[in-house]
């Protein structure tokens, strides 16, 4: 498929009422193309893999996904879970209940939160870095340029970033979580005085795997939204400069709402 | 036939006509030269060709397609063909010099490393940019970034060869060159070429035939030796102007 698109009219809107139902079929326009790219991306995930130069662009966004923001979800992930420890352990502690404050922050850490601020954290750090990046190329005919050397931008751009996302967020949301239970049981130790053994013993108790294969089902599911959300804003881009801040501001502030939703919509099939 | 053939083509943005009712057409093996005053519509009729942009009205035929309304496989195989040097030049920032050109061979050609890399030497060479071949589009002038975008316009050797202002931002010396390069891949591999340029001298020395657009119309369109003899006062205007600086 094309990437680069031409809008629909070429004419100015003759009136308010004409320029709202454009603005409406423009969004719709928006949704088809954004799902035809990602269809698209998902076709030419296989050769990611198969072609040499792709597979290089590919361990590079590995990299820069799961490598580069290691240490910003490690303290992200680390607070998380002593802030929760700590909110939890008072309330169970008045109730004389400390012993289940690791069952407490491992079901939270694992079904919801960690999924959850991992994804927050990758739509910030590397949504917004592709938006930017891939931005600037739309509006520096860059992507046109590729298009006609009949390099599709698809496979040559989007495709290797959206199969790292979807690599890297499930290991990185178990990372999240293994981190914030770490995190608890620090709070645990120092603060409420549960003894970290007892802590571990707690939190592993209650482990699921039904919530463990949630938990990554979320992360994945998101890391393709991050992803596709990206890769759309930025090719989309148009209007110099302005046009990639916006269509960076765009892709985090979509990718923020549409995590919370896709989160909701699991946690509700998954758990009755 | 013609190659590359425009009926009645209208382009319109927010309402106001760029392209007015243009109609041309390109022969196979020919050097085209498309000249007019800054901002008439000279790269809009350029990414017609490859429909970057489509018409309002009217159709654009390539080799007897019309890329207008054809599929994407269509457009595929006939971009397959082409080669576009973009007026900014539209290198790829994270790619050095050398990678920039190699790209299209990489990608969209079967050869094995050794003869991508000695047809990206020749390639180099040939617009004098091997010295940068390892720098990286930021690290060289405007004018270098030109210079490489040609080079990866011209490695792949494309059918058709569509130019958006090869030499704006060159030194005359530097600007001869690349006519002479313009001119010897037509001559040598046949290959058709549009020229986009505001360099008039430049383009009477290279050109089969000249387009001049003037307020989205064509003024003129025909060979070079007409062209100067042209009585189309906006043509006579051009030619003065041109005179008068290179005088
Ligand atoms: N994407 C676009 N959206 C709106 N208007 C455009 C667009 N592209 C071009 N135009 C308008 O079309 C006109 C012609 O632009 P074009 O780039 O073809 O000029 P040009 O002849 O190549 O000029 P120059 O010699 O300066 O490069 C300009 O007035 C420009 O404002
Ligand atoms: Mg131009």
């Amino acid at each position: 498929m094309t990437v680069v698109r031409e809008p629909i009219w070429d004419d100015a809107p003759r009136s308010k009422f004409a320029s709202v139902v454009r603005r409406s079929l423009t969004l719709l326009s928006s949704l088809g193309w954004s799902a035809r790219i990602l269809l698209s991306t998902i076709a030419a995930f296989p050769s990611v893999i198969v072609r040499r130069t792709s597979r290089a662009e590919f361990v590079h966004q590995l990299y820069v996904t799961g490598i580069r923001t290691l240490p910003v979800l490690a303290v992200v992930s680390l607070f998380m879970g002593m802030i929760l420890a700590l909110q939890v352990g008072l309330e169970l502690r008045r109730f004389n209940q400390e012993a289940f404050l690791g069952s407490a922050v491992m079901i939270s850490l694992m079904r919801e939160m960690a999924p959850f601020s991992c994804a927050l954290c990758l739509a910030s750090c590397v949504g917004s870095a592709i938006a930017a990046e891939l931005g600037t190329m739309k509006v520096n005919d860059e992507i046109a340029a590729l298009e006609i050397m009949s390099i599709s931008p698809v496979r040559f751009l989007s495709a290797p970033r959206i199969l790292a996302l979807v690599v890297m967020s499930p290991i990185l949301g178990f990372f999240c979580c293994v981190i914030g239970v770490m995190g608890g049981g620090l709070v645990g130790e120092t603060q409420l005085g549960v003894d970290f053994a007892q802590y571990m013993v707690s939190a592993m108790g209650i482990v699921d795997l039904k919530d463990l294969y949630v938990g990554l089902l979320k992360s994945f599911i998101f890391g393709l939204v991050i992803g596709t959300v990206a890769v759309t804003q930025g090719f989309g881009a148009t209007h110099g400069a302005t046009g990639v801040g916006k269509a960076t501001q765009r892709s985090v502030i979509i990718n923020f709402l549409l995590i919370l939703m896709f989160g909701y919509m699991v946690t509700r099939i998954c758990y009755r | 036939m013609a190659l590359i053939e425009f009926k009645n083509v209208v382009k319109k943005f927010d309402g106001s006509s760029v392209l007015d009712d243009v109609s041309f057409s390109i022969e196979k093996g020919e050097v085209f030269c498309v000249i007019g005053p800054s901002g008439v519509g000279k790269s809009v009729t350029l990414k017609h060709i490859v429909r970057l942009l489509s018409p309002t009205s009217g159709d654009v035929i390539v080799d007897g397609v019309n890329i207008t309304d054809c599929s994407d496989d269509e457009l595929f195989s006939l971009r397959s063909r082409m080669a576009y040097l973009f007026q900014s030049g539209a290198l790829l920032a994270w790619k050095t010099v050398a990678e920039n050109v190699a790209l299209p061979l990489q990608e969209c050609t079967s050869l094995d490393d050794a003869e991508i890399d000695s047809k990206v030497n020749a390639a180099l060479e040939a617009v004098e940019l091997s010295a940068a071949a390892d720098k990286y589009p930021s690290e060289i002038s405007g004018g270098m970034q030109k210079r490489a975008a040609l080079a990866r316009a011209m490695v792949r050797q494309a059918e058709i060869v569509l130019y958006d202002e090869p030499t704006s931002g060159l030194d005359p010396v530097t600007s001869v060159m690349i006519h002479k390069l313009i001119k010897k891949f037509n001559k040598e591999r046949g290959v058709t070429s549009v020229v986009v340029t505001h360099d008039l001298a430049g383009a009477i020395s290279i050109a089969d035939r000249l387009l001049l657009l003037r307020n989205a119309r064509v003024a003129f369109c025909g060979t070079p030796q007409d062209f100067l003899k042209s009585t189309d006062p906006y043509a006579m205007e051009y030619v003065a102007a041109t005179k008068g600086i290179t005088i």
